[in-house]
């Protein structure tokens, strides 16, 4: 899998997401600036997490205007691989390849924690490493990971089956209205949400923190070596 | 208007008549406003350490590993595997008390920055927070700004937060403590120093805009605070993480390439320290034009220009022909570029300004003439041990109550607002090891990171105090298995005319100094905060606490062999180190009895290295599976807090006979650690051997606390109590 990761000035977890990648590939993945126009030959292009334009205006809003964003629009449109972690789930959303909108977390201030995560489908290039219903664990660190969409949207998203990922509690109990399973208050408890074609992931917690067991474990491990199965094949 | 200069406006500026008349005589005429601007902030006890520098001078600096120690922007040392750690902790008292967010937010970048202008990729903050009374109602606003400032610049640059302490108490009601501390890493072949040199090479600027804001924070930050305190929030500067984030990866990057003599970040004092240290220390004259400098307003002076402290400002000496590469860096980041002088073979500094000179100073006498003092010192009068002692509730009554209170109640409120995990390489987040442990990419090699300081210790015994800090800051680098290396110094205390307090700052740096020469954990950095006091309304001032911060670094060669405190399952829990029974200034003489009283548990240095050292080799060769130090609140309290962090319990045996209960199970005796081991007998029978004291003081297993008299307390109900206090506060 030859995969690259977009930097945008202000972007802090690319170092993380490029640890991640290679410890699933064994190759370092290609580092794009946000003024390229043209994309390598990859298949996966992932956002990372950071605060692009220092987050000014609103969470990625800036970053969606960059010129690499044709190329990725152009890249998801042919059917590509498409990760956005955190700032860069804000930045799909920004840019329309994904719907919703990430606001200010519900107690207003910034979470840096463990969460749990929920698996909701299994069928996915994201997340077919995980059984249906299984949890793993994942750090988040954000302030504006309040996942929202109108009820029309939200309606399409659960009825198509596009919530990759919901918050839980560690025995996979999902409350939308219960903080300590659901930190940032999101709709529906939803924490990554799938493209129709489910090639294009956002999702606000890290996995690339937590796939070294010197750092406390291996739980993110799975969606990225899932995605080298998936795009192996 | 143009404000003529004399003693008066001098005086204004915080000089002394004395000093101003030196002024005057350097000078041999009545100095521009630019000049006086110039020697006013130069000779503020910020930057010029007039009152601390005679004390500094004894502290130990030097070891094998000490690649640079004091005078450069940090302390650099050697780590191993062709790798330097960079360090540094500064304070932002004054503009954490006026404006908390944009106080502490700037405290982050200004000590990012130290590091970075080294070559370093900064990799860990930590910090020291010293507050209010809980019960003061702007302690809250105090808590809610700064920690959200440390967060709001901290989590933006993307250098994780990974450790830090707080103590609560009513002598920073009015002056809270925020010290901040970044630690870097650089190859150690690729340290970048401040020393200009090259006749001719071009002074360059780079970064963000320079504005009004931030005037005379140096001579602010130099002087009491009275009732009018609040009005200055004009001299507090307003931080950019993001143009920092910019700036970091922008020098980094010129860095990589050789066009760079020297740099130096624009701290406190802006243009004119950073100009004027760089060119004495490279011993060459300087001269600048400011019409060059990038301006975020237009119709600036130059006074206003050389005294701004507006944030996120480099300065740097270039070779001449590399300006190019530099230049399309920095416009390639987004960030302005300007070359605003050269250095000259005239020993001055020289401002222009729309064709005027503005200032000309000569630079030798201007760095050597800088005022010294030798304030008198009065020697603490130490209190004797502490009397009529009884246990008023039962001893879990009493560990509930402790484990729940301001200084040992838990953090997490405050740590889950820093990102600790950016950069993938936080091996031990907060409050899960003694010390936080950073791994170093791409090697094997670990940081054990730590700041430490016992006010209320130093305030009953100054020297005993300062000894103590630095060895709780070694003895939490030892629990996790690390080698500690050197420590960084933040030294905050009250107004240095007084004698009273010259005694304090005096007896804490021979303390200091005592414990740094027998653990062999020099001092390569540091800060002096000085006049940390507030005016009450009779007109007295009332200082803070002593607080000689210590942040301390060591190493781990193989960062696998770390352990954390979380107690370890199926282990024999052994106490290390002897247990006297010492409650003189302990928590738990001060919140079950609500005495503050007493002389605070002696520091045996050479206990303390033997004990730890035999600790540290135990854990390296796998024997510990997990330790944490004794410190505040005793034994119970640690054995609570490994609990607490793991979720394994423990059952506890009775206390050494002939000693009372709760000073052996609360007093604060220092050089002791907790160890779980897997055959507790054994590894007593090798501390016996190897002189350290060691008995078996529990076995762990299940999930709760067993008292040795039965009483049983699950993890989850001393969690219940610890987690309280925090969020409780907050949400008044």
């Amino acid at each position: 899998m030859k995969s690259a990761i977009v930097v945008f000035p202000g972007t802090n977890r690319e170092r993380d997401m490029a640890i991640a990648l290679k410890r699933v590939t064994g190759k370092t993945p290609t580092m794009l600036w946000h003024r390229d126009t043209d994309l390598p030959d990859v298949d996966l292009v992932v956002l990372p997490g950071g605060f692009s334009y220092g987050d000014y205006l609103r969470c990625g809003a800036m970053a969606a205007h960059s010129p690499i964003m044709a190329a990725i629009r152009a890249f998801a449109q042919k059917g590509g691989h498409i990760l956005g972690v955190c700032n860069g789930f804000q930045i799909l959303t920004e840019t329309g390849l994904l719907p919703g909108a990430l606001l200010r977390n519900a107690n207003l201030r910034f979470l840096s924690q463990d969460c749990t995560l929920r698996v909701e489908r299994s069928d996915t290039p994201f997340t077919h490493k995980w059984e249906k219903g299984a949890t793993f664990r994942t750090p988040l660190a954000h302030g504006d990971g309040n996942f929202t969409a109108d009820s029309q949207t939200l309606a399409r998203l659960e009825g198509e089956g596009l919530v990759a990922f919901r918050y839980a509690s560690p025995t996979g109990q999902v409350q939308a209205d219960d903080t300590s399973s659901n930190p940032n208050g999101s709709v529906n408890s939803i924490a990554g949400i799938l493209s129709e074609n489910t090639r294009i992931c956002g999702m606000m917690p890290h996995p690339e923190d937590l796939v070294d067991p010197l750092m406390g474990g291996v739980d993110g491990l799975p969606l990225f070596e899932g995605l080298v199965e998936a795009i192996v094949q | 208007m143009k404000k003529s200069v004399d003693e008066a406006l001098a005086r204004e500026f915080g000089l002394t008549s004395e000093e101003y008349a030196r002024v005057v005589a350097i000078m041999g005429r009545t100095p521009s406003l630019t000049e006086l601007g110039v020697f006013s902030v130069m000779w503020s006890e910020h930057c010029s350490y007039k009152s601390s520098r005679k004390w500094l001078k004894t502290l130990p600096t030097t070891a094998p590993w000490v690649i640079h120690g004091p005078g450069e922007n940090a302390g650099v040392v050697d780590i191993g595997e062709g790798y330097a750690a960079i360090f540094k902790m500064e304070s932002h008292n004054h503009p954490s008390f006026i404006e908390p967010y944009q106080g502490a937010a700037t405290g982050v970048g200004g000590i990012l920055r130290d590091v970075f202008t080294m070559g370093a990729r900064p990799v860990a903050n930590l910090n020291a927070l010293r507050f209010g009374s809980p019960e003061t109602p702007r302690t809250r606003q105090i808590i809610d700004g700064v920690v959200r400032g440390i967060g709001g610049y901290g989590n933006c640059v993307g250098v994780p937060t990974v450790g830090g302490e707080i103590n609560f108490h009513p002598a920073y009601d009015g002056n809270p403590l925020v010290n901040a501390m970044t630690v870097g890493i650089a190859r150690k072949d690729r340290i970048f120093l401040s020393a200009a040199a090259g006749i001719g090479n071009p002074v360059v600027y780079v970064g963000s805009r320079t504005g009004r804001d931030g005037i005379h924070g140096a001579t602010m930050s130099s002087a009491e605070f009275d009732e009018h305190a609040l009005a200055k929030r004009p001299t507090v500067q307003v931080g950019d993480p993001f143009i920092e984030k910019l700036l970091i990866e922008a020098c980094l990057e010129l860095m990589a390439t050789d066009a760079i003599v020297a740099i130096q970040d624009m701290g406190a004092a802006g243009l004119t320290s950073s100009s004027v240290e760089m060119a004495g220390k490279g011993g060459v004259g300087i001269e600048l034009d400011l019409d060059a400098v990038p301006q975020r307003e237009p119709g600036m002076t130059a006074y206003e220009m050389m005294l701004s402290e507006s944030q996120e400002r480099m300065l740097m000496v270039l070779k001449p022909d590399r300006t190019e590469i530099a230049r399309k860096i920095f416009e390639k980041w987004e960030l302005d570029f300007a070359i605003i002088g050269h250095l000259t073979d005239t020993g001055h500094i020289v401002v222009k300004h729309k064709g005027q000179v503005e200032a000309d100073i000569p630079l030798d006498p201007l760095a050597e003439q800088a005022p010294i003092y030798d304030r008198p010192a009065a020697t603490p009068v130490v209190p004797g041990p502490v009397e009529d002692i009884h246990a008023p509730l039962s001893l879990d009554a009493m560990l509930l109550k402790l484990v729940g209170s301001p200084d040992l109640a838990s953090r997490a409120w405050v740590w889950n607002q820093y990102d600790s995990t950016v950069g993938g390489q936080t091996v031990r987040r907060p409050g899960a090891a003694d010390a936080a442990i950073v791994k170093i990419e791409d090697t094997s090699l670990g940081l054990a990171l730590t700041t430490d300081c016992t006010p209320r210790y130093c305030q009953a015994d100054p020297k005993t105090g300062g000894a103590q800090a630095v060895a709780e800051a070694w003895r939490n680098i030892t629990a996790t298995g690390a080698r500690p290396l050197a420590v960084t110094d933040n030294l905050n205390f009250g107004n240095p005319e007084k004698p009273e307090i010259m005694g304090q700052f005096v007896a804490a740096i021979e303390g200091m100094g005592e414990a740094c020469r027998v653990l062999d954990f020099p001092v390569v950095s540091g800060n002096v905060s000085l006049y940390n006091e507030t005016r009450q309304p009779d007109g007295s001032t009332r200082a803070i606490l002593p607080t000689p911060a210590i942040g301390a670094l060591g190493v781990l060669e193989d960062v696998t062999k770390a352990v954390g405190l979380g107690m370890a399952e199926a282990s024999d829990l052994v106490l290390v180190g002897e247990t006297k029974g010492e409650l003189g200034q302990s928590i738990w003489l001060r919140e079950i009895l609500g005495r503050e009283e007493g002389a605070p548990p002696s520091v045996d240095l050479a206990t303390e290295k033997r004990n730890g050292d035999f600790v540290r080799n135990a854990i390296l060769d796998g024997t510990v599976r997990a330790c944490h130090d004794i410190a505040d609140g005793g034994i119970l309290v640690a054995v609570a807090e490994m609990v607490m962090a793991s979720r394994v319990g423990c059952e506890l045996e009775s206390p050494t006979s002939g000693i009372r209960p709760e000073a052996f199970w609360f007093g604060e005796d220092q050089a002791r650690y907790l160890v779980c081991v897997k055959d507790g007998a054994a590894f007593c029978a090798d501390a016996q051997k190897n002189g350290v004291p060691a008995r078996i003081l529990g076995r762990s297993g299940g999930s709760d606390l067993i008292l040795p008299s039965g009483v049983t307390i699950s993890a989850a109900r001393l969690t219940t109590a610890h987690d309280a206090f925090f969020p409780t506060l907050m949400a008044r």
